[in-house]
């Protein structure tokens, strides 16, 4: 296969797992950031929040540390016999997942802090169980904040790249995604591949801001029509 | 009495560009630290300053090509002076090799790299670490080094690029891969491990060269700090640090 097109396989398998598994573990951590009274609250949120302004340089230079041999990360997949991380496609998944965390977990908290309690309450005077009500009332009515995640998360995890540079190590069709071949095109001198593959990705990123705003918009409205 | 010591402070300031000037420097990343300590020894000896700007190779030239400031390149390859001497944003002339860099087979296990290199053929490693090959010419003398031992295939699945010659060398010292072509230079900052400097003859020379930019013709500084490059003073600095001088 040629190159650039694996690059750009590799990108969109990256992101579309990282998103499903972000929506998978945030959930959880949305919800219970958008209801505990706990006083861990807001140092956890703070934690999630971290990669929003932490050098993505910084995250993929402790991550090297940390799942290397000699990193305690490191010594727990050597344990489950799972090697190291650096320099795989799982790795830079859980690159991408602490890197993507916020862009998630942050919308949907705040479509769940959006609901307050009455659809909830409402949804146990009818008898519902709290698992049934999570399901069937607050996820459908929190749907917009779903949707913004995961574009968000998604589109995020296509632009990384200070993270998968650090621990990636360049490897075609397992660590060598978009961004880190626009560089190498870039430093190589090679302009005019990087010029189809930077400006692919500039048109990608237009879109997906795009179809959010206007997704968001027209969510709105359905729910406020309908109530 | 405040008045006179602020008078004092002006005329001393803008005595400063009358004797020194400060020139703007694109330096490759691996030759920054000798770089920094050059131009500490240049300020001591004439009051020049030499302002640095760190980065590969590749990225200095299309930032030079686009117009940054810079006065000078001292590039890690000679293509890149060479081009930028042919486009006319290098004087003609003023292209030279400063320095002449040295492959280490380095891990920063004290037991696994022997005299003679012989562990790249055991499998007592998984992850061999080289600078991009294609951007790097650290890397590009690695891969010339396989190829000449006849391991280039063998290896390949074993290879993980760094970015530039720090990032290879940073994979090796985390132990994140065992084995790695490094720098001489990088080595010596930081002395441990084990390694093989590997014969000169394997690969073809990594020759670091400076040029002077066209933005630096008229500035003393950065003629006089390609000047003091082929000092016997500078030159035995440079090979102190892990390179060799032509």
């Amino acid at each position: 296969m040629d190159l650039d097109l694996q690059a750009v396989v590799l990108t969109l398998k990256l992101a579309t797992l990282t998103t499903l598994v972000l929506l998978v573990i945030g959930t959880p951590i949305a919800w219970w950031l958008s209801r505990t009274p706990s006083r861990w609250r807001h140092p956890v949120a703070a934690l999630v929040a971290l990669p929003l302004v932490l050098p993505p340089t910084v995250l993929g230079f402790y991550l090297l540390l940390l799942l290397g041999p000699r990193g305690p990360g490191g010594a727990l997949t050597q344990a489950l016999g799972l090697g190291t991380l650096p320099f795989t496609f799982p790795g830079l998944v859980v690159g991408s997942v602490l890197y993507s965390l916020p862009f998630v977990v942050q919308p949907i908290q705040n479509a769940f802090e959006a609901l307050g309690r009455r659809p909830l309450e409402v949804a146990a005077t009818l008898r519902a169980s709290p698992w049934q009500a999570f399901f069937s009332v607050a996820v459908p009515l929190a749907r917009p904040g779903f949707l913004s995640g995961a574009v968000l998360g998604f589109a995020h995890t296509v632009g990384e790249f200070g993270v998968v540079l650090m621990i990636g190590g360049s490897i075609p069709g397992e660590t060598r995604v978009l961004s880190v071949a626009i560089y190498d095109h870039v430093e190589a001198l090679e302009w005019g591949h990087a010029h189809w593959l930077a400006g692919g990705l500039l048109a990608f990123s237009f879109l997906v801001v795009l179809a959010m705003l206007v997704l968001g918009r027209r969510m709105d409205r359905l729910a406020r029509g309908r109530h | 009495m405040k008045c006179r010591r602020i008078a004092g402070l002006l005329l001393w300031a803008a005595a400063i560009p009358a004797v020194a000037d400060t020139a703007p420097a694109a330096v490759a990343a691996n030759f920054t630290p000798t770089a920094q300590a050059l131009a500490a020894r240049f300020e001591a000896l004439t009051g020049h300053r030499l302002v640095i700007s760190s980065g590969s190779s590749g990225k200095l030239y299309t930032q030079i090509v686009n117009g940054a400031p810079f006065d000078l390149f001292l590039s890690a390859d000679e293509d890149r002076p060479r081009e930028l001497e042919a486009e006319g944003r290098g004087l003609p002339g003023t292209r030279f090799t400063y320095a002449v860099g040295q492959l280490l087979l380095w891990s920063s296990d004290p037991a696994l790299v022997d005299a003679e290199g012989a562990v790249l053929r055991s499998d007592r490693f998984r992850r061999l670490a080289v600078a991009n090959p294609r951007t790097a010419p650290y890397g590009a003398a690695a891969m010339a080094v396989l190829r000449r031992l006849g391991l280039e295939e063998r290896l390949a699945s074993r290879l993980v690029q760094g970015e530039n010659i720090a990032q290879a060398y940073q994979f090796v010292a985390t132990g994140n891969a065992e084995l790695g072509f490094v720098a001489l230079a990088q080595v010596r900052a930081a002395p441990g491990g084990s390694a093989w400097e590997v014969p000169r003859d394997l690969y073809p020379a990594v020759e670091q060269q400076a040029v002077l930019l066209d933005r630096g013709r008229d500035n003393p500084a950065a003629r006089g700090f390609l000047d003091f490059l082929r000092t016997p003073e500078a030159r035995a600095l440079i090979r102190e640090a892990g390179y060799g001088t032509e």
